[in-house]
């Protein structure tokens, strides 16, 4: 049923200004959100005034400097700096995405930063990510095939059918378009998600599987693959210009092809 | 971490139920007749205030009319029973209050199509 009381620890205040050093003419204000679950306290949000003549381009650039010079206990994930990993995805003025391939220049006036939403939190900006990858997992992403792969050579597949995993197979698993999709929200338990299906529909056009039918059995499920209601969130913030909505609705034209 | 069930088998769950194309289906079926039915209604409806209860009556019993009617309210209390299922598997997520929610949803879905289809041919065939 409805919650109408707000969970303990919900509740965001207002939390430290860190002032810019001296002399910085070239400032902007980040609002970042802070949260150690060891404490018990609620989360805050903090306001880092950053040295922008000093600072690189993207909002990764500012949040470790903010790290480095500022407060060193920030904490976020992040590793190549380039839009591959997946590592620094979070929500960033009001939407999800990669810290890293954000550009400053983007953003109007204040930055505020906040973690991937309604996913537990490990701290500050780093959420528990445990239930997704448990659920890419399920949709057991790999080639299946009672084929035989031939003795001399890689499993052939024609151009045509390569260009068929095209939008797919991009994919890096950084959760930002199933952490901003409503049904993800409210029903992450069962309904696997735009990244998940997505991948599953990576392998379901893939010429070389021959498992669709049984990956197609796995997905039939009010709760696993039909819980998307095409709200396209996921293309909407996708870091990778991926379109999730397309490939489960893909998925559910094979469904109903399967039996008419 | 209370649970000790791993992630995998948390995801896994009860396993697909094998089932929600025929409702994916339905649902979309049942709105492509209802765009020509709803049509259809919309101007019937809007002819009634000027006509006589036994003009009604008579253009009830007209057979044209009567299975357009029957027609409408089955699709369309098969539309709405889909529809609100749909919205209480997404927002509300205590499974006894939503098994309960879904049954009410069906019945009353079902018991006022009857009293519908009934009432039509009640005026259709007695007058």
């Amino acid at each position: 049923m409805a919650e109408f009381t707000l969970p303990a620890n919900s509740i965001v205040k207002p939390g430290k200004h860190f002032p810019a050093p001296e002399g910085a003419t070239n400032t902007r204000r980040f609002k970042i959100y802070r949260f150690d679950p060891d404490t018990g306290e609620n989360p805050r949000l903090d306001t880092f005034d950053v040295d922008m003549d000093n600072c690189g381009p993207m909002v990764l650039d500012a949040m470790i400097k903010i790290k480095s010079e500022m407060d060193s206990s920030l904490t976020f994930r992040r590793s190549c700096r380039e839009g591959i990993c997946g590592s620094c995805a979070m929500n960033i003025d009001g939407s999800n995405t990669l810290a890293c391939t954000m550009s400053l220049e983007d953003i109007d006036g204040e930055v505020s930063i906040y973690p991937l939403p309604h996913q537990p939190i490990l701290k500050d900006l780093v959420s528990d990510l445990t239930n997704f990858y448990a659920q890419y997992a399920s949709i057991e992403p790999w080639l299946k095939s009672d084929s035989p792969a031939p003795p001399d050579r890689e499993r052939l597949q024609s151009p045509a059918d390569r260009e068929r995993l095209d939008g797919a197979y991009e994919c890096i698993l950084c959760a930002c378009c199933s952490t901003s999709c409503p049904s993800y929200w409210w029903n992450s338990d069962r309904y696997l998600g735009p990244a998940a299906l997505l991948a599953s529909y990576r392998w379901l056009s893939d010429s070389r599987d021959d498992a669709t039918g049984e990956r197609l059995d796995e997905l039939e499920d009010p709760f696993k693959l039909y819980r998307c209601h095409t709200i396209m969130n996921c293309a909407q913030v996708c870091p990778k210009g991926l379109n999730p909505a397309k490939a489960i609705a893909e998925t559910k034209k094979m469904m109903v092809q399967r039996r008419l | 971490m209370s649970n000790l069930r791993t992630p995998l088998s948390q995801v896994k769950g009860l396993g697909s139920a094998k089932e929600g194309t025929s409702h994916f289906w339905l649902q979309r079926l049942t709105a492509i007749g209802l765009i020509p039915l709803l049509l259809w209604i919309t101007f019937a409806v809007a002819r009634l205030p000027s006509m006589s209860q036994a003009d009604i009556q008579a253009w009830l019993a007209n057979p044209l009319s009567a299975i357009l009617m029957i027609l409408f309210l089955i699709a369309a209390f098969w539309h709405a029973k889909l529809g609100l299922q749909v919205v209480i598997e997404d927002y509300v997520s205590d499974h006894s209050v939503r098994t309960v929610a879904i049954i009410a949803v069906t019945l009353i879905s079902f018991a006022l199509a009857v009293v519908g289809v009934f009432s039509v041919l009640h005026i259709a065939f007695t007058g």
